[in-house]
């Protein structure tokens, strides 16, 4: 339990420290209807460290995924629509005029990764973004090699997508947006439908990559082993936000939020992962 | 979602007629093999259909390749299978052309109809094998990568690429749909039923357009901005080109032969 306060110490939160231009996250009073006039998100505050690793929790219909595409400017000010409230990327602010840049490095992942991988091989395929970045030739297929041992699947680039397993096509729909040399990592659900096995690997592959990392999810466990820090989000606000192990033992947080952890799963007993250290094979 | 697809290394319908092999034709760029397609198709066409040898000769040339290629030839004819329709037509020609009647094994037949037929039978088997030896030797990528090249119109590229990837995706909904009702107990037995399957076909309809939208946002959110990028893949080189050229000039030299015999013949029938 030391360990847990003196982490939730370290934890900076976003009223305490204002954030200095380096957050790699920044959002402020993020509110938005859908046309039909379903208000999904009500002011949300969001501040995300350069390197940290966050999960969003919440149920059903709480605005996740609204709030994920806000952060690449699918949604927001810089679509155009009836948005309020800022969002800024590594000091940038999300705009029209500063989308390709957002884009690049925000590194969005989708839930299902058929949605994602639309080229005819796993290599065309995360070749795409850095050719739309203007890569060609050596550089790019540098690039694309780089990205695809970050998820250890080289090996299959030759392949179409159709031919691998789920949690496969789940992982190179990750070095689709790791070719782009992102700075921050959103993952949609990044743990469904995958098996024990797949889930492990995918948990391996993430922890060793070092960048920002946001995740949404409804695996709590999940979300203890690989993210440090969570944000609760219900009906459209953000309703909690602290270390992820005080907040997956705090039952009467859980139940008003409809989260809830397995049977008999204790999660003191989770070993976080460690934080990744920069590796050469990833700027 | 396909939780349940994980396919393996199994063939399936997207991976088009492709047999995997390393012999010269599956080595030629698609480019080349498209080129080369066209205009042995385009020749053929124009080649006079009272030559029937010049025919014969295509036909060699053809079988050659496919012996070169190494398909079984079980395969081969399983596939021409899809000329059998035009075939049918092909054989009834005969009977019904109208013009001077031959006497054949003792049915009165149309002389036109006849060279009709055998007109329709001879090059539209000589374009379901050309076609054939193209589609087991080229991947449906390559082909893609070869009809970018050729400047086909982008747009045309990319609706073909997007079937060639998602057509998978989509037959697997349809599956999963037709297993769900046959699971409520559903069975297809009159035309009554058409009302059910074509409800099925709408939603597959909105499923599948639901995830062109989402496929979109995935493009656009890695810098997407209207044009797919050109995919990359062995340039042809000079020598394969000149290959295909050398091929195709011998062709074109069985078609101007035939055509100068024809003109001759004409030119005989008419003198006498």
């Amino acid at each position: 339990m030391s360990d847990v306060s003196r982490h939730a110490q370290d934890l900076e939160r976003p009223d305490a420290a204002p954030p200095g231009p380096t957050a790699a996250l920044e959002l402020r009073g993020v509110a938005f209807a859908y046309p039909d006039g379903h208000q999904a998100l009500f002011g949300v505050d969001l501040i995300v460290r350069q390197g940290e690793r966050v999960a969003v929790l919440g149920p059903n219909g709480a605005g996740k995924t609204t709030l994920l595409l806000h952060l690449n400017g699918i949604l927001g000010q810089a679509a155009g629509s009836n948005a309020v409230g800022t969002v800024h990327v590594g000091g940038v602010e999300v705009s029209k005029a500063t989308l390709g840049e957002v884009r690049r490095r925000v590194g969005l992942v989708f839930q299902d990764p058929d949605d994602q991988l639309f080229m005819p091989t796993v290599r065309d395929d995360v070749a795409f973004g850095p050719t739309n970045l203007g890569l060609r030739g050596a550089e790019l297929e540098a690039r694309v090699d780089e990205a695809l041992d970050a998820v250890g699947m080289r090996a299959l680039g030759d392949r179409p997508p159709h031919h691998l397993s789920f949690g496969q096509r789940r992982r190179v729909a990750v070095s689709t947006v790791l070719a782009m040399h992102c700075d921050v990592l959103v993952l949609d659900e990044p743990s469904s439908n995958l098996d024990p096995a797949s889930r492990r690997e995918l948990l391996d592959v993430l922890s060793a990559l070092p960048v920002t990392v946001v995740v949404v999810t409804h695996d709590l466990p999940f979300a203890l082993e690989l993210c440090e820090r969570s944000v609760v989000l219900d009906a459209g606000s953000v309703v909690h936000d602290a270390h992820t192990l005080e907040i997956l033992q705090d039952p009467g947080l859980l139940a008003r939020h409809r989260l809830e952890l397995p049977v008999g799963f204790d999660p003191a007993a989770v070993v976080p992962r460690g934080r990744a250290r920069p590796s050469p094979s990833i700027p | 979602m396909g939780a349940g697809h994980a396919h393996g290394a199994s063939r399936s319908v997207s991976d088009g007629l492709y047999l995997p092999g390393d012999t010269p034709l599956h080595r030629l760029p698609a480019e080349v093999k498209l080129v080369g397609l066209l205009a042995f198709v385009i020749t053929v066409v124009a080649t006079s259909r009272e030559q029937a040898w010049a025919f014969g000769v295509y036909g060699l040339l053809l079988l050659g390749l496919v012996a070169l290629t190494r398909l079984r030839p079980g395969t081969v004819l399983r596939r021409m299978v899809i000329e059998v329709p035009f075939l049918v037509f092909a054989v009834l020609l005969p009977f019904v052309a109208l013009g001077e009647r031959v006497d054949v094994l003792g049915l009165q037949l149309s002389v036109d109809g006849l060279l009709g037929g055998f007109n329709i039978l001879a090059k539209g088997t000589l374009g379901v094998l050309a076609a054939i030896l193209l589609s087991a030797t080229t991947t449906p990528r390559d082909l893609i990568v070869g009809l970018q090249r050729l400047r086909v119109p982008a747009l045309f590229v990319t609706i073909l690429s997007f079937m060639v990837r998602y057509l998978d995706v989509v037959v697997d909904d349809m599956r999963r749909m037709a297993l769900a009702r046959a699971a409520r107990g559903f069975e297809a037995r009159h035309l009554g039923h058409v009302p059910v399957v074509a409800k099925a076909a709408g939603a597959l309809f909105i499923r599948s357009y639901e995830r062109g939208e989402r496929v979109h946002l995935a493009m656009v959110s890695r810098g997407f901005t209207g044009t797919m990028p050109q995919l990359s893949a062995p340039v042809p080189t000079s020598r394969q080109w000149a290959l295909v050229s050398l091929a195709w000039m011998v062709v074109a030299s069985v078609a101007v032969t035939a055509a100068v015999a024809g003109d001759r013949t004409a030119w005989l029938v008419m003198a006498g």
